[in-house]
């Protein structure tokens, strides 16, 4: 994801940019966020319709989108705020590839899960 | 030196000649008792096309502030002005203009902050701000307001401070009373001032820049470092920025002002205008023979602790009087005495007697009599060696 380079987070304090003015244009995708979540949305992408409204609602523009189709998640920056999970109007015909469960497309995991 | 001109001005309207001289590229406000006077000046330049302002009329102080945060950031130079509650409303933006490093300079004309509701002077309102990352100034006359209001923009624009400047008045006292004001011509104080070049700009689109963003466990602690260190170093700028402005116009700017000092057994330190009322008491108690001395600090934030000690250190008991009290302090002192006296200690001066008056509260007058209460207090507690109240009040009925 992050092409740019990312910020040095360790530089002394005579050496930071005065008053937090960032000069490098969009480097806030070097910044990862991801380290947050403590739930990890999963989608069973063969029972996925497409219809791109967890891309709609993310408020972190991590639903990673390649050629108009959803491909996966951006777990860099991904909190793990579940609103996908929450809007996604597709329920699952057969268990979740991922979970096992019936329900959404789309469904929340704890993190502490994928440590074991 | 370049001549000034003289005209009968209220403080308030001292301000608005010297804003309409620098011409900021910007102005927000919101009108407020007793500062309105300050900015409705101002518009009316604007209107006569005096100036090439930017004039925002806003809904609020908080909005006021917020567009001048904007617009410094976008590379302008701005001005604003507030008072008492205004300025209290603006609290959350006062710390974003310093944390964001943007040399704002807004005049505050002091009135007492509600409640019970009060519009006289009093500096409970810039006082409660004074930890809040701005410097302060603090005028006696209508003339010092003047006089600072240009010398704050060449503080908070110096590369080396890059912080916002609060510069103060006292209301209705200096703020509405008319005086004999000097005025510098146009052409000096725009000379003076200068171009402002920010290094940053919002506005310049070849390098694009974001400012006041996010900032973490990873950075906050070193960008408020960087902030404390500006104004720690801020002081030899301010005087040097003093000294010029006294070469220009002729009139004494230091940044604490003595007054029979060289030699005082009784010091009085206030600040903004009953400097001059302590000032003609102090006059008579010396063509009596006794050794009276006032101190006025022009410079409030940085604190200005070493000239005021070296100052006082050799003094045989010290009165501090404060406008403003500041809540749950031992006793309920003042942020100047409480100032001074830490700046003692540190300075391992523990054995001169200081004692705090409170006074002037919601524009209480503070006549000569009063002042001389404190001097005689102040040769009775050098007498008797006893300090007696640490805190007292001035003009309260007891």
């Amino acid at each position: 994801m992050a092409t740019k380079e990312a910020p040095r987070l360790d530089l002394p304090w005579k050496e930071a940019n005065p008053g937090g003015i960032v000069l490098d244009a969009g480097n806030s995708v070097t910044y990862i966020t991801g380290t947050w979540r403590t739930l990890r949305p999963v989608r069973d992408l063969e029972q996925c319709t497409q219809c791109l409204i967890c891309w709609i609602v993310c408020p972190d523009a991590a639903i990673t989108v390649k050629d108009g189709k959803v491909v996966g998640f951006d777990y860099d920056h991904c909190k793990g705020c579940g609103i996908c999970a929450q809007q996604c109007p597709v329920n699952v015909k057969k268990p979740h590839a991922i979970t096992g469960e019936m329900g959404k497309v789309i469904q929340m995991v704890p993190e502490a899960d994928f440590q074991k | 030196m370049v001549e000034s001109k003289y005209m009968p001005l209220d403080g308030a309207n001292a301000v608005s000649q010297a804003m309409r001289q620098i011409n900021p590229d910007v102005v927000a406000a919101y009108p407020i008792t007793p500062q309105t006077a300050v900015v409705q000046n101002f518009s009316q330049y604007v209107a006569d096309g005096l100036v090439d302002t930017e004039f925002v009329p806003v809904e609020s102080e908080h909005a006021a502030m917020s567009a001048c945060v904007g617009a410094s950031a976008a590379g302008a130079r701005v001005m604003t002005a507030t008072a008492a509650n205004g300025l209290a409303l603006m609290w959350e933006m006062l710390y974003i203009a310093s944390g964001m490093r943007l040399p704002i300079v807004l005049t505050v004309v002091n009135r007492a902050l509600s409640s019970p509701l009060n519009i006289h002077c009093d500096h409970s309102d810039s006082m409660g701000a004074r930890d809040s990352g701005w410097l302060q100034l603090y005028a006696e006359t209508g003339q010092e307001a003047y006089d600072n209001t240009i010398k704050a923009i060449r503080i908070a624009e110096h590369p080396d401070i890059l912080l916002p400047v609060m510069s103060c008045q006292d209301g209705f006292i200096t703020g509405h009373g008319v005086e004999r004001v000097g005025i510098l011509p146009d052409e000096a104080v725009q000379e003076f001032v200068g171009t402002y070049h920010p290094k940053y700009s919002l506005l310049d689109t070849d390098h694009p820049v974001t400012m006041g963003a996010w900032d973490f466990t990873d950075y906050y602690f070193e960008h408020k470092r960087q902030q404390t260190e500006a104004m720690n170093n801020a002081l030899p700028i301010v005087k040097q920025i003093f000294r010029e402005y006294e070469e220009l116009s002729g009139r004494p700017q230091s940044i604490v002002d003595m007054w029979g000092m060289d030699d005082a057994d009784y010091a009085i330190i206030v600040l903004a205008s009953t400097a001059g009322t302590t000032r003609t008491v102090a006059r008579e108690w010396r063509a009596r023979g006794i050794k009276v001395g006032v101190i006025k600090p022009r410079v409030y934030r940085p604190f200005p602790a070493q000239e005021i000690i070296e100052a006082i250190k050799n003094c045989k008991a010290v009165a501090v009087l404060d406008r403003a009290i500041s809540f749950g302090t031992p006793l309920g002192a003042g942020p100047l005495f409480t100032d001074i006296t830490s700046a003692l200690y540190n300075e391992g001066i523990t054995g001169l007697p200081v004692v705090d008056y409170i006074y002037g509260l919601g524009g209480r007058d503070t006549v000569p009599p009063m002042i001389e209460s404190v001097y005689q207090d102040l040769q009775e507690i050098a007498a008797t060696g006893e300090r007696g109240a640490l805190v007292r009040y001035l003009g309260l009925r007891e």
